[in-house]
């Protein structure tokens, strides 16, 4: 019986077949369930693609590598769930690309920090968390009040986006820059266009700057976080999925 | 090339090859590590069968895929999790729930429930703004002393948690201070700094100053400066400054006065721990009585 594999290694042909068996074995185990990706997401309501301003704030976020001290995923555990609030759902990060969950949580997690703390707050903390929290070791982000937000080109984003799934819509890519503008201003005109477009919008001035920074699209992108899903219509009855 | 032989000091048969006269014994895995691999296959099944594992087409059990004959979900583990503490909880909280403050702070057990509930609650949500301890920051209060600006008595915090100030919220605390800037001069906002100042250091003052601010700002901040808790007006007087105590800073405040803002916490939280939150927080040290 020890000595059987002899015959597989003497014999190319076969040793092909047996290789592109296992290989394939592997392959349909990693990519089967792909298809059947959206039987993970549960059925919840509320849950939109970012608008033009939280979508450049989700860039920033990226590019800061906010990911690398904070996670973005309540996990269904006691503690977390005591501390942080509604686990997360599947459903909450699905216009994410990449996703945000994280593995590494120097800071807190910030699946559910919208609306936790105010705009100012947000702004003094970013510039200097010492300055409010004296015993974090978060770096400042000063830079992002001085930085005017990359709005031109957020369109090209959502194109990108849509590609992989996100449903944008033209009207919603046609009017991202003016979007974005609208958001970031106290009582803009063309705030009306954005709210018939996008549901559930935070549009102020954020940073309380009369330009369109970063720091604006960052918090509008942070105060956005946790707050789309309807959590209080979603039941988990713990055994079935109910259809979608 | 192969060249099988037997070892003589072994007596076990050799692979055949050799690499600079050096031969390997064609020893098979150890039986030991071989059951280990066994075993482990055998567990998988068994594993598939009890927890939830294979994906199916149909769509139908948890996440689309085999339920598992336990029925095990994270979500069961998580909700037996909470049913443990919620119980735990219970008896306490069935006798908190009812009671009034003043009740809570008379029974020993209740008060000792209720400020450990809401010192855990207070550093996960308050102690970003006020400080771990309490002590807050430039333009955030500090809790730990009297000096309170929308009241200090249990139900006027409990209000103020609950609503927040200047929130998205019909019965959050609100107040607008003008902005002076547009309507005094450079001179009248620094006659007027200087009258403020000399509430609590008793200093000089142009008597300008004092004219103005009877007119404009005695209204909302009373003419000894004690302020108005109704009216979130700030008590000038006690030389405890929300947004700096320097003549620069009250230039500033008076010319364009900057306004904090709380969330209101009453759909973060729930109604029984900002209960707890609010009776912590008066503990702290300025706590007034009703």
């Amino acid at each position: 019986m020890f000595n059987s594999h002899k015959s597989v290694e003497k014999n190319s042909i076969l040793m092909l077949i047996f290789v592109v068996i296992t290989i394939s074995i592997g392959g349909l185990v990693e990519i089967v369930p792909l298809f059947r990706m959206e039987t993970t997401i549960e059925p919840v309501k509320g849950v939109r693609p970012y608008t033009p301003l939280e979508l450049a704030g989700y860039n920033v976020y990226l590019r800061e590598g906010c990911y690398g001290c904070h996670s973005q995923q309540v996990r269904p555990l006691r503690d977390e769930v005591e501390r942080y609030g509604h686990y997360s759902l599947a459903a909450e990060s699905m216009y994410d690309h990449p996703f945000q969950w994280g593995s590494k949580r120097t800071g807190p997690d910030l699946a559910r920090v919208g609306g936790k703390y105010s705009d100012d707050w947000h702004v003094a903390h970013t510039i200097h968390p010492q300055s409010l929290v004296p015993e974090s070791i978060m770096p400042g982000y000063a830079h992002l009040v001085e930085k005017g937000a990359k709005l031109e080109y957020i369109h090209e984003d959502m194109i990108a986006l849509r590609m992989v799934g996100v449903p944008y819509t033209d009207e919603q890519i046609e009017n991202a820059y003016t979007d974005a503008l609208a958001q970031a201003t106290d009582d803009s005109d063309d705030l009306d266009g954005l709210l018939s477009r996008y549901s559930k919008v935070n549009a102020r001035n954020f940073d309380g700057q009369s330009t369109t920074t970063e720091m604006d699209a960052l918090i509008a992108y942070l105060q956005v976080l946790g707050t789309m899903a309807e959590l209080q219509d979603y039941k988990h009855d713990g055994t079935q999925r109910s259809g979608r | 090339m192969s060249n099988i032989e037997k070892d003589d000091h072994t007596g076990i048969e050799t692979t055949g090859h050799e690499w600079d006269g050096i031969k390997e014994l064609n020893n098979p895995a150890p039986r030991w590590w071989l059951g280990v691999l066994i075993v482990t296959i055998i567990w998988a099944i068994g594993y598939s069968v009890i927890y939830p594992s294979w994906p199916t087409l149909s769509g139908d059990g948890e996440r689309g895929g085999t339920q598992g004959s336990m029925g095990w979900t994270q979500y069961n583990e998580l909700a037996d999790s909470q049913a443990e503490i919620f119980a735990r909880r219970a008896q306490y909280l069935s006798r908190f729930d009812s009671a009034s403050f003043e009740d809570v702070q008379a029974d020993p057990a209740l008060y000792a429930f209720a400020l450990a509930g809401g010192a855990s609650a207070f550093k996960d949500n308050c102690a970003t703004c006020h400080g771990t301890g309490g002590t807050g920051a430039a333009g955030y209060p500090n809790l730990l002393d009297d000096d309170w600006l929308w009241g200090g008595t249990v139900n006027d915090i409990h209000q103020t948690i609950q609503f927040g100030v200047r929130a998205d919220h019909d019965e959050t605390r609100y107040s607008e201070m003008p902005a002076f800037g547009e309507i005094f001069s450079r001179e009248e906002i620094s006659d007027v700094a200087d009258y403020v100042l000399s509430f609590s250091t008793g200093g000089d003052y142009p008597a300008a100053g004092k004219t103005l601010y009877d007119e404009q700002c005695s209204l909302c901040h009373a003419e000894n400066g004690t302020g108005d808790q109704y009216q979130g007006a700030p008590n000038l007087s006690d030389a405890i400054w929300f947004y700096g105590g320097t003549k620069v800073d009250l230039v500033a405040q008076i010319s364009q006065p900057k306004h904090g803002m709380m969330p209101n916490w009453n759909t973060r939280l729930d109604a029984s721990t900002i209960r707890q939150l609010s009776i912590y927080v008066h503990s702290l040290g300025g706590g007034e009585a009703e």
